[in-house]
């Protein structure tokens, strides 16, 4: 260990404190039994779709389109995603043959 | 009973957890650290993107302000996740400090956008899903501490299984109408700013245009809503 158990539990401490920080902060704003704003429960049932779009955005963040290979296998297989799942609607086959076809086509095509 | 109607639910979550929990077993083991402590961080913090960005904070010479800093920048995405769910959590009891803690971005997905089967109890089925990711998370860390360097196959690009659940749960989402724009401000806002940003700073100044795209286009948001639901 780089640097003593001591000071390693400390920093697992604070990141774990920190962490439950960002996620506890809207209950601690609305506590339980406290009247919610319109404008807040507005915002809990419009932030669902919005978040899950930038999540998708976001697992492709280091995705560079200026270099090889363009982000051409996440394009080919988030593409397979989408119709696969357009067509079947089923989650476990969606997403089962979009990652195998990803993993394929980065370690055998675009490498 | 509410483990099983709830488990296969997860299963996607499962795959991705096993393997981005295996990819931080190995890094923190390299950094030093055996399967103990991944176990452990992986019970008390319990975060993707967070304990990857920790493994850099096991280092001589690095300031506590600065792991505070760095961590709350890493999940500041999280402080508009528990918006969606006060009034569920609410009705939770005992269970509720453990499901915000639990409150990653894949059992946040899930919680906000699966149907509670009619045969089980809401508060139980949401408990089940939590906790089901939490196991997962820990097993894969577990295991990629111990015996991840040694994987008799290539595991490469395995973690595009989380990719393809949020896209799955995206299409979902769009089938069912009714929120479509908040869905195209959440992606069309995340890449521009991805691009004005870079890949390091982007996260919080698109939550907030997010944020203020939906709160300007509130009127004509809520009316699509309504309107597709009838």
């Amino acid at each position: 260990m780089p640097i003593s158990a001591g000071r390693s539990l400390l920093i697992i401490i604070v990141v774990s404190m920190v962490t439950f920080a960002t996620r506890v902060i809207p209950f601690l704003l609305f506590p339980k039994g406290k009247e919610i704003p319109p404008l807040v429960k507005y915002l809990g049932t419009a932030l669902p779709p919005a978040v899950i779009g930038m999540l998708v955005i976001y697992c492709l963040k280091s995705v560079n389109l200026f270099a090889y290979p363009h982000g051409a296998p996440e394009l080919i297989a988030g593409f397979a995603v989408v119709v696969l799942h357009i067509w079947k609607r089923n989650n476990l086959l969606s997403i089962g043959v979009g990652t195998v076809l990803y993993m394929f086509l980065i370690q055998n095509v675009f490498v | 009973m509410a483990f099983r109607t709830a488990f296969p639910y997860t299963i996607p979550v499962l795959t991705g957890y096993l393997f981005i929990g295996l990819a931080f077993g190995v890094m923190f083991q390299e950094k030093g650290y055996n399967f103990l402590w991944a176990i452990f961080m992986s019970i008390v913090v319990y975060a993707g993107s967070g304990q990857y960005l920790a493994v850099n904070f096991f280092a001589p010479g690095v300031g506590l302000l600065n792991v505070i800093f760095m961590t709350f920048m890493v999940n500041v995405r999280h402080i508009f996740y528990g918006l969606s769910l006060l009034e569920r959590f609410g009705k939770m009891g005992k269970k509720r400090p453990y499901m915000i803690f639990s409150l990653t971005d894949e059992t946040y997905s899930l919680l906000c956008t699966t149907k509670i089967p009619k045969d089980v109890e809401e508060d139980k089925f949401l408990f089940a899903i939590a906790f089901l990711d939490h196991l997962y998370w820990i097993a894969g860390s577990a295991v990629g501490a111990i015996a991840g360097t040694v994987i008799p196959f290539n595991a490469e690009g395995i973690d595009f299984a989380m990719t393809a659940l949020f896209i799955v749960i995206f299409v979902e989402q769009w089938l069912a109408g009714g929120k479509r724009i908040p869905a195209v401000i959440g992606v069309v806002s995340t890449i521009v700013l991805r691009l004005v940003f870079g890949v390091d700073n982007f996260v919080l100044p698109s939550m907030i245009c997010i944020m203020i795209c939906l709160v300007s286009g509130r009127t004509y948001i809520e009316k699509g809503v309504s309107s597709n639901a009838d």
